[in-house]
């Protein structure tokens, strides 16, 4: 079925718009990747512990999500740092294949200890904005949503000057690059994990904060954008920031076109084609960054 | 519950000597001994506490209504285990709770967890009471042991298609074409098929059938989709937070047709969503599982879940009407003997008058009650409220919507 | 291989049988059969995981292609349930062998190829959810029809025994590949895969080999389930639980041993049960005890050490 110009337009809007939260979700990801070369499977439930965090902070100190983004990113790199520092590194002794267990076991007690302290219900957030909406010509774009994409793009600029400027982002790439030649100049490795570790998870707050106007928490609430993340860090080239932006963008665009045309069901297969098809084609990333 | 842990753990220890040995529970009373499975944790557990509390509430009622006075007054006590959101999980809990020696087992929620844990407990011709679980499959497999009090999915769908054209009828007809929106699962894809066969018979013109999955992230594009196809009516069956996202959106892009008609969803008939979408909720009707606001019990069992800052969702009074027809059966069988009871349970006739279910009279065929049926609700002012058939309805149907 | 390295194995198979015929628990009986069903995936997943270094996250697609086929076969086309299980292997390795063309010819290794697989778990899943022979969202019921004839048995110790005995063949199979040329290939991929090469190892077809046994026993365990349940849905066939179930038990067993993982599933699965008995009027606690012991096993591997004393001692009288 033909859908006039109006509804695509609005359709691909929605899309960038939704895309650039997948991509903020991903940005995490991507970092701990392309440092520590582990998959961590604990990301979905701590962007969950991060939404948590967000409806705490609203409902126990009347503090709005967006005001609650830096504190919520400051206490959430800590959080991050210490796991990292704590758990993670001595818990898998090493072992690439260890940590891929420890974040597994990570995810099962933060998904619970939710459940056990927040019991099961699906619990939303009622914000006098969260409704608003502004029209741009036909175009109904939602302002949650536009305020999620400017602070993402900031953000990651921010990440990209961080990564590029300062001595702290060059360790960081340094590490990532040769492990054991960092080490040898002196650099420590292992805090440098954490930082890494602590960025990702400070970026997981500030998305849960720019979700929880228009989204929901609940225990398992994170998993919903696991896999899109995973798929998004893999176009975008692991371990690369503006990768996993573009990443975001491009799959967004991607569901939202899809969903439209042959349903948000099989509209999701859409994105593990593309995600196949580009990683048998292109295995460094769709917009080709780095290996 | 400290001795069930006791006696697991026992059972667990693998050791059969162990468990041929009396357990201290056993010796200390002469409960009879009822299993509870519903999944508290994992993808279903927010369905699965709200269906033990029902449990709870029921034999909380039964034990200081004096027991199984058949029995001598013998107190119930519950066995609980926990399915873990996964039909292997049901089968180990209908495993332990057999090694326990309980006498019947009530629950399940999910249709597959259903399937696999009432054909477990069949090998010890346990009887299993599905709480829940709509699959028709679960009471066509000849499993003697297996009853369902509510509608199975056959029902819910002819029920809900027949009530909207009875509702539609009396306000005029003012509505012709629908949009379908479903969750892509066992009930909402089933109930999709049969829609697109049975609408256009029934005069309804079906313009669009959108499938989303659960977990949705976003229900933008369907809301689009929507508004770009303007039907008169919107049917949707899904999740709660997938219909919360779906009717905020509609909200938020002003979508507002005559009439939103649900039919076995998660949140048209959930007072926290109408408690947290207040604008987005009302005038919503739902077919679903619903308890009979006529019956007195049905208030104050309404005030007993609130009171625990819970809220009234339709798992409390199947489950809690589920356990009471485990009661019911028990007083008739006379003994604790499982083929006595599976007897019992199948003879279950119109006297059985201990649940809270808007049903017709109760009757078993093939483990399934015939009286069994959804009603129409319709989100009104803040409230629930029955209106449709007019038999259990206290309230009038406000449809269609206008302004 | 030598009858001496396979005595373990026969080993095993001798304490099952007598476990089948002594323990009347069916708690335990159900536990174990389940276990070793994981462990059958998780078999599988070691051949091409843990000797082969090729790390799958959507172990899933083979199980859920053992599942199905065999469940389609016998509700659909009325197959007797002994050739729709063998079937339902052959699809899996087959399903296995095409994949892995795909994937090893596009060269992704690593993190690639782990969600690559993933991807296509995935595919099948919605897809399976979506069509009609599968039975979609309804699921697939197997009709109960109790009889050996019909590989459905009226106790569960009958079904422990064939579960041992098709795991004691996967650890055949497993140890055999090990002391086989191929097996060394394959180690010597998983080791440095540019060396290999140069060393003459033809690595498309090592790899390919390995992924379509791989894929076969995993699609068996899919095949099994099916059998022992009697039903299964997109979910239960292709969901993310059994890709990470195959590759959690050989990690924490032993990945490349031929023992770690049905070690391993021992393990998870007798952790999960074991914390079950904590469950009090909170749910989520014992699941909070899991996660946390998990950690733990990884940081404390003691039920290693056996195996790393055994291999000192082969080591010290071994040639």
């Amino acid at each position: 079925m033909g859908y006039p110009p109006e509804i695509l337009l609005e359709a691909v809007a929605n899309g960038l718009l939704m895309g650039a939260v997948y991509g903020l979700v991903a940005l995490g990801l991507t970092l701990v990747y392309g440092v520590l070369h582990i998959i961590n499977f604990a990301h979905g439930a701590l962007l969950t512990l991060a939404m948590y965090a967000a409806f705490v902070a609203h409902g126990a100190f009347g503090l709005d999500p967006y005001a609650a983004m830096i504190p919520l990113a400051g206490l959430f790199f800590v959080l991050g740092y210490l796991v990292q520092r704590l758990v993670i590194g001595p818990a898998s002794r090493g072992d690439d294949s260890n940590m891929l267990l420890v974040t597994l076991g990570l995810s099962i007690i933060i998904e619970n200890a939710m459940l056990a302290i927040f019991r099961s219900d699906t619990m939303t957030l009622r914000l006098p904005y969260a409704m608003s909406m502004v029209e741009l010509g036909d175009v109904l774009l939602s302002v949650p949503r536009l305020i999620g994409f400017g602070v993402t793009l900031l953000l990651a600029a921010l990440l990209f000057v961080l990564m590029t400027r300062t001595d702290t982002g060059r360790a960081i790439r340094a590490v990532a690059k040769e492990r054991t030649g960092a080490a040898l100049v002196g650099i420590d490795v292992a805090h440098i994990y954490a930082v890494t570790f602590g960025i990702g998870t400070a970026c997981l707050a500030i998305a849960a904060c720019l979700l929880l106007p228009s989204f929901y928490v609940s225990p398992r609430v994170g998993n919903a954008f696991v896999l899109v993340a995973f798929t998004i860090v893999v176009l975008g080239g692991m371990g690369s920031v503006t990768g996993a932006l573009l990443g975001g963008l491009f799959i967004g665009v991607v569901e939202s076109l899809s969903g439209l045309y042959f349903g948000d069901s099989l509209g999701q297969i859409g994105i593990f084609l593309i995600f196949i098809l580009v990683l048998l084609l292109r295995p460094t990333g769709l917009f080709g960054a780095r290996a | 519950m400290s001795h069930f842990s006791l006696s697991r753990r026992q059972a667990l220890m693998a050791a059969p000597v162990l468990l041929a040995a009396p357990t201290i529970a056993r010796a200390q009373s002469r409960a009879i001994k009822l299993g509870i499975i519903q999944p508290v944790t994992g993808a279903l557990a927010q369905d699965g506490e709200y269906g033990r509390l029902g449990a709870e509430l029921a034999i909380a009622d039964i034990n200081a209504g004096g027991g199984i006075k058949a029995l001598g007054g013998a107190p119930i006590e519950m066995v609980f285990g926990d399915a873990r959101s996964t039909p292997d999980g049901g089968v180990a809990e209908v495993e332990k709770m057999q090694a326990e020696g309980v006498l019947a087992i009530v629950g399940g929620f999910a249709s597959p967890i259903c399937l696999a844990a009432s054909q477990a407990a069949s090998r010890y011709d346990l009887p299993y009471i599905v709480d829940v679980g709509v699959s028709d499959q679960i009471v066509s497999r000849g499993l003697a042991n297996t009853f369902r009090f509510g509608p199975g999915f056959g029902t819910v769908t002819a029920t809900a298609l027949d009530n909207l054209v009875a509702i539609n009828d009396a306000a005029g007809k003012p509505s012709r074409t629908a949009v379908i929106v479903h969750e892509d699962g066992l009930f909402g894809s089933g109930m999709a098929r049969l829609l697109n066969a049975e609408l256009p018979k029934r005069g309804f013109q079906v313009l669009e059938t959108i499938a989303h999955p659960t977990p949705s992230r976003d229900m933008s594009n369907v809301a689009l989709r929507i508004r770009a196809l303007n039907p008169d009516l919107i049917i949707p069956s899904s999740y709660y937070a997938e219909f919360v996202l779906l009717s905020q959106t509609l909200q938020q892009r002003r979508i507002r047709p005559k009439g939103i008609y649900c039919i076995l969803n998660g949140a048209a008939s959930n007072f926290r969503f109408v408690r947290e979408f207040p604008e987005a909720a009302n005038l919503v009707m739902d077919c679903n599982h619903w308890a009979d606001p006529r019956k007195p019990k049905t208030a104050e069992l309404r005030r007993r879940v609130e009171a625990q800052g819970r809220f009234w969702l339709y798992n409390v009074p199947l489950n809690y009407s589920a356990v009471m027809l485990f009661a019911d059966a028990l007083e008739r069988a006379g003994r604790a003997d499982r083929g006595a009871l599976i007897q019992a349970l199948a003879a279950t006739g119109a006297g059985f008058d201990r649940h809270i279910m808007p049903y017709g009279p109760t009757q078993f065929v093939n483990g399934q009650n015939q009286g069994g049926k959804p009603v129409n609700t319709q989100v009104q002012n803040g409230d629930i409220k029955v209106i449709f058939p007019r038999d259990f309805a206290d309230a009038q149907p406000i449809y269609p919507v206008t302004g | 291989m030598t009858i001496r390295e396979a005595l373990p194995i026969l080993g095993f198979l001798v304490v099952a049988v007598l476990v089948s015929l002594f323990v009347t628990s069916n708690v335990v009986l159900n536990f174990l059969v389940f276990t070793l069903i994981l462990a059958i995936a998780a078999q599988g997943w070691n051949l091409l995981g843990g000797y082969g270094g090729q790390y799958s996250f959507g172990h899933a697609a083979f199980f859920g292609m053992g599942a199905y086929v065999s469940a389609i076969l016998q509700q659909r086309f009325g197959v007797n349930a002994y050739p729709a299980v063998a079937f339902g292997m052959v699809a899996a390795a087959l399903l296995g062998y095409a994949i892995g063309a795909m994937v090893f010819r596009a060269g992704l290794r690593g993190s690639y190829f782990a969600l690559v697989t993933l991807a296509f778990a995935e595919v099948l899943r919605i897809l399976a959810n979506a069509i009609e022979i599968t039975g979609g969202a309804a699921g697939l019921l197997i009709s109960l029809n109790l009889g050996a004839g019909n590989l459905q048995f009226a106790n569960r110790s009958s079904f422990l025994i064939l579960a041992a005995v098709l795991l004691a063949l996967a650890m055949l199979m497993t140890l055999a590949v090990e002391k086989s040329r191929i097996g060394a290939q394959l180690v010597a991929v998983r080791e440095n895969e540019a060396a290999a090469a140069a060393l003459g190892v033809d690595i498309l077809a090592v790899k390919l080999r390995a992924i379509s046994l791989s894929a076969g026993l995993t699609g068996a365990a899919g095949a099994l389930y099916a059998q022992y349940f009697l039903y299964i849905d997109s979910n239960i066939a292709f969901g993310t639980w059994i890709s990470v179930e195959a590759l959690l038990a050989p990690i924490i067993g032993g990945a490349g041993t031929v023992f770690g993982p049905l070690i391993g599933a021992l393990i998870l699965q007798g952790l999960s049960e074991g914390t079950k008995m904590l469950i009090g009027k909170i749910p989520g606690v014992d699941l909070i005890i899991f996660g946390a012991l998990l950690i733990l096993v990884v940081r404390f591997p003691l039920h290693r050490i056996p195996g790393v004393i055994a291999a000192r001692w082969r080591g010290k009288g071994a040639p």
